[in-house]
């Protein structure tokens, strides 16, 4: 092999915490050869950014404290002072992140940040600056190049800023790039054109790439070999093929048996809950299925009829919107007790619009949406509130969706306090039993949102409603943030709610494999529209549409041996669904494929 | 408002046990509590009359009968401190007050409605602010007629337009969050959504403007007093005192100094305390 890139032996790293430190990674040892790429895995605290961190010396001096070596072609960047390490950083190594929307300076544009990035020495001539930054943005596939230079990062979407992000990377010609989640943000059809690119530029300049992810399908499309990280101890360090098929470690095991696998579910009508994984000894204990039958001859909970949602955009010297963003265009569907159904799509086709609007969260423009008997369109006042004890909603963002000045106890308890449903020691009571409900323990009760983990926190939320007996609850993208092994967890007990009380999820979600568990029924949603909707089954097994397909097309499958079975997709941007003022949806046309399986047809 | 009396108010004990840890919280506790206190027993403590002038003793030095010596018509210097705190300390907590009380209801509405609401009283607070602060607290002070009370008022409501437009931007910060959009979907109407889930969340940038603006309002009163239209002469209050004393700064120098460290210590106080609070409320900081 050759003289590896980067050499990292013995790392450990201690945080400052108070007055003592606290070991946060602990004897990490690993290399990267040139043209290799190695992924660093593993769940949220688990250390690897951290890891990454250190080796760019990106971490503040005086509160942490990196121990061991990081060799890097041989120089020793630990302890190096920091003038050297910034040459380190613009020549040899370079980052790219995994926020696309927070790390591009909004003020500049795109061409101005990736010649920044490229002259720091100043020794090139404008023209040739100009010229270089044109030739780097088209090695990273970013079409009309040459227009787009001048344009500023807000005209990008996500995907094309991460382009970005990695043309400013090149443009030192690094020999090794790190990459800290850097699709995580990013749909599955763009994530696959990232990751594509990412190997492509590899084979063309042979550099290192050192990949952080949580996410083992990520992993098993790019890496040569895999670092596993736990607690921050390294567990286990292999070639990639043989960490996926022969995990030596226990929790190697539980990581990959977590990750929901597309196509799993093949053969299977109702929803299965996730296998329980012993991370001690990682034995899998495989979960029945939900055992509910759904009575689809009975009243749907909740019918929606042409729901149309626009927002406006701009306004002329009257005052009136220039053009509207036709968020959600004419969507309908029936969702029956106990059953999920879920929407699926990329970010902005309007699937989270849709389900805010059914709740009035939004205000819709026109439709009819009836859930449990409320004509929830024609509601005001109190009666409205009164609706909402039957439609509920759980939130993407566990970090966010709790109020983070009052106790756990006290956010449980209140919508059962201001409905009236219990009063004084009875709803404290109340509250305890419904946090035993979704399995927590009562003596979290005075706690606050800040001691309890992302997991936890979507718990407590789940608790929120459950207080209010909803018939539907709507879950916008609700296991989204979560650990593979922890939205295995919430997964299930949604699951099990379902299967005792006959709730009814909408389901909000843009990871297949998670949906292919969970639901009954699946729509496909695209900018605006539903394209596609029908049983699960039919969906998964035999997609009619064809941005159905390319949707299933594009989830990286957990297991390297099939690695590159995708066709490369061309680097393509979702349209806008912003359309001029007096614009007249076309009429569509639906194909019926039998057993409610419905399809848009095109052209 | 919903009762959660079923909830054991562990919170208050537990911002107190946070408050207790921070020795510059503590300090700033202990100047506040010593200047108050100095107010509230101005009248039992053993000192000279603060209104009573002597010809023989005008503007002496510091000495054994006059600690902090005496002024330019010869009244006890440290007699009208103690009596000048109480007009000090007054001017600046309850103009804040007034200003607290007054700015963050209708900076709520503002942020939380958004649209007509927000556009009438963002234009109204905006020409407000345009007005300098003392100028305007002069000009309502002038109107109000001359008097410690009004005086209060003039400043309370000229500070006014800052927490407005402060707790405007918070709210709107605030307001999106998942859990407001959450409260909303469990079916809490808007009167107990910006109570419970917005303004505690938006009381820490409250807390420290607060202390921020008790200094500014107490310096502000001194100015009124100036002019008149504060603190009434004779009664004392450090920044009338201040006003007085900087016509003799070479002469006598002590005239200056007493009342001068006692704004700069009780503004410190006021800070300190301030940001102690801030963190003791925040149920984040541990």
């Amino acid at each position: 092999m050759d003289q590896p890139v980067l050499s990292v032996e013995g790392l450990s790293i201690a945080f400052k915490s108070g007055r003592e430190w606290r070991g946060v990674v602990r004897d990490m040892s690993f290399t990267v050869a040139p043209g290799e790429t190695v992924a660093l895995v593993g769940e949220s605290g688990s250390g690897k950014s951290v890891t990454s961190l250190a080796i760019m010396g990106l971490l503040d001096r005086r509160q942490s404290r990196p121990t061991g070596s990081v060799l890097m072609n041989g120089t020793e960047l630990l302890n190096l002072p920091e003038p050297a390490m910034r040459q380190i950083r613009g020549n040899q190594v370079a980052m790219i992140f995994q926020e696309p929307m927070t790390s591009l300076n909004p003020v500049f544009t795109v061409g101005r940040q990736i010649g920044e990035a490229l002259d720091r020495q100043g020794a090139m001539s404008r023209e040739q600056v100009r010229s270089e930054v044109l030739r780097l943005m088209e090695r990273v596939r970013i079409p009309n190049a040459a227009t787009r230079i001048d344009e500023y990062p807000h005209q990008f979407s996500g995907g094309m800023r991460q382009r970005v992000m990695i043309a400013m990377a090149l443009a030192s010609r690094p020999r090794l790039l790190i990459a800290d989640e850097p699709t995580t943000a990013l749909d599955v059809t763009i994530q696959g054109q990232i990751l594509d690119l990412i190997k492509e530029l590899q084979q063309e300049t042979g550099m290192a790439v050192l990949f952080i992810t949580h996410d083992m399908g990520v992993v098993a499309e790019i890496a040569d070999r895999t670092v596993v990280m736990y607690r921050g101890d390294c567990v286990e360090t292999g070639a990639t093929e043989t960490v996926f098929a022969r995990p030596e470690h226990p929790y190697t095991a539980a990581l990959l048996a977590a990750v929901p696998r597309l196509g799993s579910m093949q053969g299977a009508p109702l929803p299965r809950r996730f296998p329980r994984i012993d991370t001690t000894d990682g034995t899998i204990i495989s979960e029945p299925p939900l055992q509910r039958q759904i009575d689809r001859k009975a009243m749907p909970v909740l019918s929606v009829r042409n729901l149309v949602t626009r927002f406006a955009v701009g306004a002329d010297l009257l005052g009136r919107a220039k053009g509207h963003v036709h968020a959600v265009e004419n969507v309908s569907f029936d969702l029956w007790q106990g059953e999920t159904l879920s929407l699926v799509g990329e970010s902005g086709c309007g699937k989270s619009t849709t389900g805010r609007s059914i709740l009035r969260l939004i205000e819709p423009r026109s439709g009819e949406v009836t859930l449990d008997g409320f004509d929830v369109m024609e509601l005001r006042g109190s009666a409205l509130q009164r609706m909402r004890r039957a439609g509920q909603m759980i939130f993407q963002d566990p970090f966010s969706s709790l109020n983070p000045r009052m106790t756990i106890g006290q956010s449980v308890a209140e919508p059962i306090l201001k409905h009236g449903i219990a009063k004084g020691r009875e709803a404290r009571a109340l509250a305890a039993d419904l946090l035993g409900q979704v399995g927590l323990d009562g003596s979290m009760f005075d706690r606050y949102p800040h001691e309890f983990s992302g997991g936890q926190r979507q718990r407590v939320a789940i608790a929120r409603v459950l207080g209010l007996s909803p018939k539907l609850i709507v879950a916008d993208e609700s296991v989204s943030a979560l650990d593979v092994s922890i939205k295995a967890q919430v997964c299930n007990l949604l699951m099990d709610l379902q299967d005792r009380l006959g709730i009814a999820y909408l389901f909000i979600s843009h990871d297949m494999a998670v949906v292919e568990r969970v639901s009954h029924r699946v729509a496909v949603m695209y900018l605006g529209e539903i394209v596609e909707i029908g049983p699960r089954e039919a969906i998964f097994a035999n997609p009619q549409h064809p941005y159905t397909r390319k949707l299933i097309a594009a989830v990286p499958i957990p297991d390297p041996a099939r690695r590159g079975m995708r066709r490369a997709a061309a680097a393509d941007e979702l349209k806008s669904p912003i359309r001029p003022r007096g614009h007249v949806a076309p009429r569509r046309e639906w194909r019926d494929l039998g057993a409610g399986h419905l399809v848009m047809q095109t052209g | 408002m919903t009762s959660l009396d079923a909830f054991p108010a562990r919170r208050q004990s537990r911002v107190w046990s946070k408050l207790r840890r921070n020795p510059s919280a503590l300090a700033g506790a202990a100047i506040v509590a010593f200047f108050a206190a100095l107010a509230l027993l101005a009248p039992l403590l053993p000192i000279a009359d603060p209104l009573a002038t002597s010809w023989s003793a005008i503007r002496k030095a510091p000495s054994a009968a006059h600690l902090m010596g005496t002024d330019e018509i010869g009244r006890d210097v440290l007699s009208r401190m103690i009596w000048g705190a109480q007009a000090s300390l007054m001017a600046g907590v309850i103009s804040v007050a007034i200003a607290l009380v007054t700015g963050v209801p209708i900076g709520l509405l503002a942020g939380y409605f958004g649209g007509w609401t927000d556009t009438v009283i963002s234009r109204f607070t905006d020409a407000l602010l345009a007005m300098p602060f003392l100028i305007m607290a002069i000009a309502l002070a002038a109107f109000l007629g001359p008097s410690l009370m009004n005086a209060m008022i003039a400043i309370g409501l000229s500070a006014m337009p800052v927490f407005v437009r402060l707790t405007r931007g918070q709210v709107m910060a605030v307001r999106t969050e998942d859990y407001v959009e959450g409260a909303r979907a469990v079916g809490l109407g808007h009167i107990d959504i910006m109570w419970r889930h917005i303004l505690p969340n938006i009381v820490p940038p409250l807390i420290v403007q607060a202390t921020l603006t008790v200094a500014t309002a107490i310096i502000a009163e001194a100015s009124l007093s100036f002019l008149g239209l504060g603190q009434q002469a004779p009664a004392p209050s450090w920044g009338s005192m201040l006003n007085v004393a900087k016509n003799f700064l070479s002469q006598a120098p002590w005239m200056a100094l007493w009342p001068g460290a006692a704004i700069f210590l009780v503004v410190i106080g006021f800070n300190l305390l301030g940001d102690g609070l801030r963190d003791a409320l925040d149920p984040r900081e541990d």
